[in-house]
């Protein structure tokens, strides 16, 4: 599952990495064209729609390759970077970059292609680009608190927009692809002699769009990799074929007294529900968490037994039904919930005899396992929490 | 040997395969002006570092205990770009020094307009935290609001002042 930063790419070699993806970026870029200021600039002036054509090309191209990643499992889209966004900093920044394109007819990465390639006035730019960044630094401390306004943090646009991300890779394949067809029909008028789209074969451009709406409208149905898992799993004639391993109360108390290595609790419920009252050598993990790379380390041992303790059984089969699907092994679900638990064992009070030749050993075992189960819960609180901090991979610019 | 661009739509397909073999393999994005920050910290430390690390700005990037700004994923990627944009040019027989303008101007003014540009959009992109790579396109791929308001923004303005700088263009 990718990424592969930091797991299997350690940072050195990522810088590597970098050089390599950098060179195939600059190689695109300047057989695209974008190392050419008055081809670039085109775009404003209707002349020259190549910007806008390999721009929307290429955003369309990467959201879709991840959304299908994402959708199979193949990416683990929590944790790749999001730019974040501080609102009107970034209109004013993007303001000033507009000018500063009409102006000097590349943007960074292009001119730093087309110095490459012994384009003069892209080395000026890149030149200017320093002073710009030495200039912004030098006055920091104007717009300190400017810079950092209005942050929204990490948010998705569908989200912002308030739609489903489907929805929204629709309509943006769709807004690209009438974009192509108006704006070829504007640069033919403005450059009758030059055009690039002059070049176009009209049929295979047709046929390249049309195949981009299809997946746009793939896209609307398309759930990501979590939603449709968990749809999977909570259908109940998926349940109803599928027989889960459950774990008496009585035995995973006995377990634990015993200290056996061999078994581990996830506990699904809220991290304010398990400050409460956790269950000793127990993980605390939130369903949505299964997903990522953060535990396969812990779950994956299979001769670890996985009991799941959550607030109610319903829960606990979901969990357990998503730890199979994401192909984890050697799991049971706590019968009875949490509160199973606290009863029968954690308040002994509420003895119930069944009328068994065992009740007096059960009580008696119960007893001492509570003493000790408590004592064990209260050692464990007096020893620093391991917990797993959420990864996030940094980026941006 | 080849000298014409590619069709702009297959260029972009590549592109947008490259941006996602970059997602795909490191979790991150492309970008430039990140360079362009690291290159101007290194040289700002270089030439005056008390100053630079004083500053709340760049003291952020440059100082005791901080990576050397150059050792950055954004600079290795540049460089990457400038190796990259060599090598096509080579296959392509574009290597050449020239000054691209419009018509109706001299070098000397495309240089210092390139100039002017250039430092609007090193600044520019602080503020929006990434130009057109960073944050419109890598933003835009992973969907993210400040993706879609970098694009916006930067071509919006873009439209709005081009009439005023259609001269250094038609």
């Amino acid at each position: 599952m990718g990424p592969f930063v930091p797991d299997l790419i350690s940072d050195q070699l990522n810088l590597v990495v970098a050089l390599l993806l950098g060179i195939a970026f600059g190689f695109v870029l300047e057989q695209a064209g974008f190392s050419s200021s008055r081809r670039l600039a085109g775009v404003f002036y209707g002349y020259d729609f190549t910007v806008l054509r390999v721009f929307f090309t290429a955003a369309v191209t990467a959201m879709s390759g991840i959304l299908i990643l994402g959708h199979y499992g193949l990416l683990d889209t929590d944790i790749i970077y999001v730019n974040p966004t501080w609102l009107v900093p970034a209109i004013v920044g993007g303001v000033i970059m507009g000018v500063g394109f009409i102006l000097g007819g590349y943007c960074p990465g292009t001119s730093v292609c087309a110095a490459a390639i012994g384009k003069v006035d892209a080395m000026f730019f890149v030149g200017g680009g320093l002073l710009g960044v030495l200039v912004f630094g030098e006055l920091f401390p104007l717009y300190e608190n400017f810079y950092t306004s209005t942050s929204l943090g990490a948010v998705k646009v569908f989200d912002s927009l308030g739609m489903s991300q489907g929805l929204f890779a629709f309509l943006l394949i769709a807004v690209a692809v009438v974009a192509f067809a108006v704006t070829t029909i504007i640069e033919k008028r403005v450059n009758k002699d030059s055009a690039p789209s002059l070049q176009f074969k009209p049929l295979k451009h047709a046929a390249a769009g049309t195949f981009a709406v299809v997946l746009g409208v793939i896209f609307i149905f398309m759930p990501g990799h979590k939603t449709s898992l968990i749809d999977k799993v909570t259908d109940p004639a998926y349940a109803a074929v599928h027989p889960v391993d459950t774990m008496a109360v009585d035995e995973l108390a006995f377990r634990i007294v015993d200290r056996e290595p061999n078994v581990k609790v996830i506990d699904i419920r809220t991290p304010a529900e398990f400050a409460k009252l956790s269950l000793p050598g127990s993980y605390n993990v939130q369903r949505s968490d299964f997903f990522g790379k953060d535990w396969i380390a812990a779950f994956s041992q299979r001769h670890v037994k996985k009991v799941v303790v959550g607030d109610n059984e319903a829960d606990e089969r979901t969990a357990y039904y998503l730890l199979h699907e994401l192909g984890y092994e050697n799991l049971a679900v706590l019968r009875g919930g949490i509160s199973a638990f606290q009863n029968t064992i954690l308040d002994s009070a509420t003895f119930v005899p069944t009328g068994s030749r065992w009740d007096a050993d059960v009580k008696d075992f119960r007893e001492s396992a509570r003493v000790t189960i408590l004592k064990m819960i209260a050692d464990a609180k007096n020893k620093p929490v391991k917990t797993i901090i959420k990864r996030k991979i940094q980026g941006g610019c | 040997m080849n000298t014409k661009y590619m069709n702009p739509y297959l260029a972009g397909f590549f592109l947008g395969l490259v941006l996602l073999a970059t997602i795909f393999i490191t979790g991150r994005g492309l970008g430039a002006s990140g360079a362009i920050k690291d290159l101007t910290v290194a040289i700002s430390d270089a030439v005056a570092p008390k100053h630079t690390e004083a500053n709340p700005f760049f003291g952020n990037y440059a100082g005791p205990g901080k990576e050397n700004p150059l050792k950055s994923w954004l600079v290795f990627e540049i460089v990457g770009v400038l190796i990259g944009g060599f090598i096509s040019g080579l296959v392509s027989d574009r290597l050449k020094f020239v000054t691209e303008k419009g018509p109706g101007i001299k070098p000397k003014t495309r240089w210092v307009f390139a100039v002017l540009g250039g430092a609007l959009f090193g600044l520019g992109a602080q503020f929006t935290r990434g130009c057109t790579s960073g944050a419109a396109l890598s933003g835009m791929a992973v969907l993210s609001t400040a993706g879609f308001i970098a694009m916006l923004s930067i071509f919006g303005s873009g439209y709005l002042v081009a009439y005023f700088g259609r001269k250094l263009w038609l």
